[in-house]
């Protein structure tokens, strides 16, 4: 099957900064991608070659086959992008933003698309309203309906729930999981971990251009070697036999680190050896904040690349 | 509706939404101009043999009012997209820059003319303003305000902020304008801004406009038009390449 997006080491250079150093990425059909990564990663510059908005400075991208510069006319139209800013057009209402979207791509008689698109993103009655008077959580829903209106098959977001309520994030992800059910293919980029953990299935972390890791978020998870357990003490100090696996003392909570879960036993012998007691005992599940952390530390040393 | 028919109607709708602004507004000013100049100057001067001075001013100030205009659809629309960022859904769309120059050119020849016939027409309730040929007024209208248009792109690409486009339209466009034989007949210049007055592409749409009314001209009508054409060429290709290499609009 061709893949959702083919990405062929590409390199984007801004000067003398290297933003992108030879990235090589394939996301295949259906797949709920993850694009992770710091600030100036070079997230938002892949994304934005992938849409045709940047020119790469070598390196080839295909979306669903088509090469995004020489067969730009198909490559957009398989892809729906939502960008990070809050952008919209202050002359326009909400429909009419809509209907030129699609008209752009040429969609003919789309208003039976547009009214479902506008119902399942709880913008039917804000229809007729211009877009200068939405709140900041409708104009991002509008940039999610702009970004359908013409039912591509690749969908992109940008950090799509950035400064998003609670409530209007479940939302956008309940809709964004729906389309990936129906068969579209879901790319995000997400300062969110705990959203690329419930939503994605496989993800790549960028760092100073490069990509550090790729993986499928079950692996990565599984691949962390040891536990966590979170104690509170009485009294509140650690056994002199346990400060070596201490991670971290907070609020009267002790985070150790063990191997195995056998490990246990020991843990609970030094205590009771000390007559400590335990009020609380909690093992943590490994997380994809962990791997974040421990991979973009461990990458520390690829510095950016200067031409 | 394609793509390009599309974007063309938003250009359209977004000058005509603030149709207060972009059409009536110019309109009252040229009108302005004329009511002050015609009263100033209407006994003093006599530009053309057995026209009075108001009735050569109408056709300069409403080719004056249609390029100012032309050029203000474009660079405006393009400068404001861009700045708010909004540009970008024309940018992912699959619109070639073929039809994204064909569309802003488009929308900035009609506000031009839509201006100018307002002006016009208005003006044809106090003056009786004879009418040669159509045919050349038309041909003059739509060079000048699509010349004006394709600039406009330039100028909103290029401009980073307000400032530098009202630079542009306050030291550049204006002053060429104006010095472009609207108030006044070319062979009446002293014999340097005479020859300066020719290097003024801005003349020759003035000149060939009012060729039209009045079947008289400074220069032969097929010279300005011929150099219209050579300068839209000339424009048009730099505008074109600017959106291929997609300058300073696809980083």
């Amino acid at each position: 099957m061709i893949p959702a997006i083919e990405v062929r080491q590409v390199h984007k250079r801004f000067g003398a900064l290297h933003a992108l150093c030879g990235i090589d990425l394939e996301i295949n059909t259906g797949e709920f991608f993850a694009l992770l990564g710091p600030n100036g990663a070079g997230k938002t510059t892949l994304i934005n070659i992938i849409a045709g908005l940047t020119l790469a400075s070598s390196g080839s991208v295909r979306v669903k086959g088509h090469d995004v510069v020489a067969e730009y006319r198909e490559a957009r139209s398989m892809l729906g992008v939502v960008p990070q800013e809050l952008v919209f057009d202050p002359f326009f209402t909400v429909r009419e933003t809509l209907v030129f979207q699609s008209g752009y791509y040429g969609m003919k008689k789309n208003k039976s698309w547009i009214d479902e698109i506008l119902h399942h993103l709880d913008l039917a009655d804000k229809a007729d309203t211009n877009m200068r008077s939405l709140s900041g959580g409708m104009k991002r829903r509008v940039l999610v309906a702009q970004a359908l209106v013409h039912k591509p098959p690749v969908i992109v977001l940008d950090e799509p729930t950035a400064g998003v309520d609670v409530e209007l994030r479940q939302a956008l992800w309940r809709f964004i999981k729906q389309l990936n059910r129906n068969g579209h293919t879901i790319v995000l980029t997400t300062h969110y971990l705990e959203e690329a953990e419930a939503l994605c299935n496989r993800l790549a972390m960028l760092k100073n251009g490069n990509i550090v890791v790729l993986d499928s978020v079950r692996n990565l998870i599984s691949n962390i070697s040891g536990h966590r357990i979170r104690l509170r003490l009485s009294p509140d100090t650690l056994p002199a036999a346990l400060q070596l696996l201490t991670i971290s003392h907070d609020h009267g909570y002790y985070v150790l680190a063990i191997e195995e879960y056998s490990q246990l036993e020991n843990v609970m012998t030094a205590l009771r050896a000390a007559q400590t007691q335990i009020l609380e005992l909690q093992i943590l599940q490994p997380d994809l904040e962990e791997v974040f952390v421990k991979i973009m530390r461990g990458a520390e040393s690829l510095e950016p690349a200067s031409v | 509706m394609n793509g390009f028919l599309t974007l063309l109607y938003k250009e359209l709708l977004r000058f005509w939404k603030v149709g207060f602004q972009t059409v009536f507004a110019p309109m009252l000013s040229t009108l302005l101009y004329l009511l002050i100049f015609s009263h100033m100057l209407e006994e003093r001067v006599q530009a053309y043999p057995g026209v009075t001075y108001t009735v050569f001013l109408i056709p300069g100030l409403v080719i004056m009012a249609m390029l100012q205009n032309a050029f203000a659809n474009s660079s405006s629309s393009l400068i404001q997209s861009i700045v708010s960022g909004n540009h970008i859904f024309m940018l992912l769309s699959p619109l070639s820059y073929q039809e994204i120059f064909t569309a802003y050119v488009l929308a900035s020849v009609v506000r031009g003319l839509v201006v100018g016939l307002g002006i016009y027409v208005v003006t044809l309730g106090f003056f009786e303003l004879p009418l040669y040929s159509f045919a050349w007024v038309f041909v003059f209208a739509l060079m000048g305000t699509a010349l004006l248009g394709a600039l406009g792109i330039i100028a909103g690409i290029w401009a980073e902020k307000f400032e530098h486009l009202s630079a542009l339209q306050n030291f550049i466009i204006l002053p060429l304008t104006f010095l472009s034989g609207v108030f006044y007949t070319i062979p009446s210049l002293p014999p340097f801004w005479r020859g300066l007055s020719y290097l003024n592409p801005f003349f020759y749409m003035v000149d060939g406009f009012r060729y039209g009314f009045f079947r008289v001209s400074d220069v032969s009508p097929y010279l300005s038009l011929g150099t219209l054409m050579a300068c839209f060429l000339a424009v048009s290709w730099c505008t074109l390449r600017m959106l291929k290499t997609g300058y300073k609009i696809r980083k």
